[in-house]
């Protein structure tokens, strides 16, 4: 399968402050998204993925480094007309309503007035915004903000759709139903970027991720890849015991009353833990081996810078 | 067609901008008030109105020019309404030649208004309309589309409020920068009189679109003035709007 977009290699450094000083923001990044895939931009606040974005879109122009959106040089128009774009905390003319503010970017595509009505009514029900279509966007709340920019990204029908940090701002309902709807874009053939830093919003619907952290990937691939089947550590709950003989054989996580939480790094010292548990005649509550979610490979990660 | 566009919304956003209509009603509130003036005046009452009609509307259409010149552009930039707009196959000089038309058209329905009352207020003075008082609303004009265009320049690359004091201090000083003419007949030659020429090629030259005088007193203007103001307004603008899109294609949205 072709590449919806190829990043190779990517630098940029800002000069920030009064006096200005230089800050390295892209640090070489490098990644590549299939066609008629989801793809989640992983990563904690602050390490680059919405100066990514914007790079890939030429608001920001890179030092080093290159982008191509379908084979093509990224600041081509033909490589734009394809893509749609919802940036983070979305904010837009708010003296229009949302079907003007539709119609207003429909026009920048070019499109005739009928498609551009027929499309603007349609997305705005699959959004769930169709009782607000002639409500100015100052009175949207910040839900309603992330639909209609959703709707926006969508107008000239893109193959490509990137969507910075989509479930922001958005409740538990709001959440699911913007999720839905992203999985249903994969289902038309659409290719999709997103990124993220909650984990849980997106490893349900994502193929491929990358986690970056400080502006490097640190990790690229199919999510089952990355998130290995390797048991981490062993959760024990024990009571009756005294903790002072079990202290050597892994960590202890809390003492409430008798009752002994005990972290286990090692198989061996299971059997350890269990034996004198056995001896002891103390209790056994239960014993959870804990494997990798994306979230701890995330943790890791940002502690080991 | 996406120029256009790009015009016709930020006509739309300027005519929906509250500031606007606040210098008009003090606009409005100036020419009845010259009219009134000119009641009270001893003298040649027709020339009062013309004279605090031209003035009122030069200095409310430059107050209009610089508020809506420095706050649009920046605002999009601000509110990051710029982000989805530039994400779209628009070059960003296509993006700020729209902004600049939008605020051209919103300047010439105002000032259209502002002189509609004007003419309106000076002919139930006199009786007759003049010809010639379109020629210096004209110039007007012109100056209020320069003006606009280092509006937008000043507000590529900072605040608001900077750019309507580097806006403002533009205007004062191609409104006094004329001085220098004298000034360069009255020094010695020298290191003195290069100095002011230089100074004088330099700076804005406003006072060369301002024929108010001429046509409130009725004096023939020769028409190379009119011609010279006319090309001078033309390819300052121009030149500005140049400069402006260089800074824009450049500049980074962080
Ligand atoms: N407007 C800005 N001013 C100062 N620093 C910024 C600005 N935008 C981004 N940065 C810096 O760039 C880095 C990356 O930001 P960003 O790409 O927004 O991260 P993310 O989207 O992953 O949260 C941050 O460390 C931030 O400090
Ligand atoms: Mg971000």
């Amino acid at each position: 399968m072709a590449n919806a977009l190829t990043i190779e290699n990517l630098h940029k450094s800002f000069k920030l402050g009064f006096i200005p000083k230089t800050k390295e923001i892209l640090k070489g990044i490098s990644l590549s998204v299939e066609e008629g895939t989801i793809f989640g931009y992983l990563g904690p606040n602050g390490a680059g993925k919405t100066t990514t974005i914007k790079t890939v879109l030429g608001l920001i122009f890179p030092d080093r480094g290159e982008i191509r959106i379908f084979g093509q040089p990224h600041l081509a128009a033909k490589a734009r007309e394809r893509i749609g774009f919802l940036p983070e905390n979305p904010y837009f003319y708010d003296y229009l309503t949302a079907a003007e503010f539709l119609d207003f970017y429909g026009r920048l595509f070019r499109l005739d007035k009928e498609v551009r009505t027929e499309r603007s009514r349609r997305l705005l029900k699959r959004v769930g915004l169709e009782r607000a279509a002639d409500l100015q966007l100052r009175k949207f709340s910040r839900g309603m903000l992330q639909r209609i920019g959703l709707a926006q990204a969508l107008i000239n029908d893109p193959a490509f759709v990137i969507l910075d940090e989509p479930l922001g701002g958005l409740d538990p309902i709001g959440r699911k139903e913007i999720r839905d709807l992203i999985v249903q874009f994969r289902a038309e053939g659409k290719t999709v970027l997103l990124s993220s830093h909650i984990l849980q919003d997106i490893e349900m619907i994502c193929d491929r991720v990358a986690v970056v952290v400080d502006g490097r990937i640190l990790n690229q691939g199919p999510l089952h890849e990355l998130v290995s089947e390797k048991i981490l550590f062993t959760e024990i709950a024990l009571s009756a015991i005294d903790p002072g003989s079990v202290a050597g054989l892994g960590e202890i996580v809390s003492v409430h009353g008798e009752r002994i939480l005990l972290k286990v790094f090692d198989d061996a010292k299971i059997e350890r833990v269990l034996a004198i548990v056995q001896a002891k005649k103390g209790r056994l509550h239960s014993l959870i081996p804990r494997t990798e979610t994306l979230e701890d490979l995330f943790i890791g990660i940002v502690k080991g810078q | 067609m996406t120029i256009r566009t790009i015009a016709l919304n930020t006509y739309k956003e300027a005519v929906r901008d509250r500031i606007l209509y606040l210098l008009f009603f003090f606009a409005a509130a100036t020419l009845v008030f010259s009219r009134v003036l000119a009641l009270l005046t001893v003298g040649d009452r027709v020339k009062i109105i013309k004279d605090v009609g031209l003035a009122s509307l030069s200095l409310f259409g430059t107050l209009m020019a610089i508020l809506i010149g420095t706050g649009l552009v920046y605002k999009e930039i601000d509110k990051k309404t710029i982000f989805t707009l530039l994400s779209k196959p628009i070059g960003r000089g296509a993006f700020l030649v729209g902004k600049f038309a939008g605020l051209v058209l919103t300047l010439f329905v105002m000032l259209g208004l502002m002189s509609i009352i004007f003419l309106v207020i000076l002919f139930l003075h006199s009786f007759r309309f003049e010809a010639a008082l379109l020629v210096a609303i004209f110039y007007i004009f012109l100056e209020l589309i320069l003006i606009t265009a280092v509006a937008i320049l000043f507000s590529c690359f900072s605040t608001p409020i900077l750019s309507s004091i580097f806006t403002l201090s533009f205007y004062l000083i191609g409104h006094t920068s004329w001085g220098l003419k004298t000034l360069i007949k009255k020094i010695p030659p020298g290191f003195g009189r290069t100095l002011a020429r230089i100074a004088y090629v330099l700076l804005p030259d406003l006072e060369s679109l301002n024929f108010k005088t001429e046509v409130v007193h009725g004096i023939a203007i020769p028409p190379a003035a009119l011609v010279n103001g006319l090309l001078y307004a033309l390819c300052f603008t121009a030149f500005v709007l140049a400069l402006a899109t260089l800074v824009f294609r450049k500049k980074d949205f962080i």
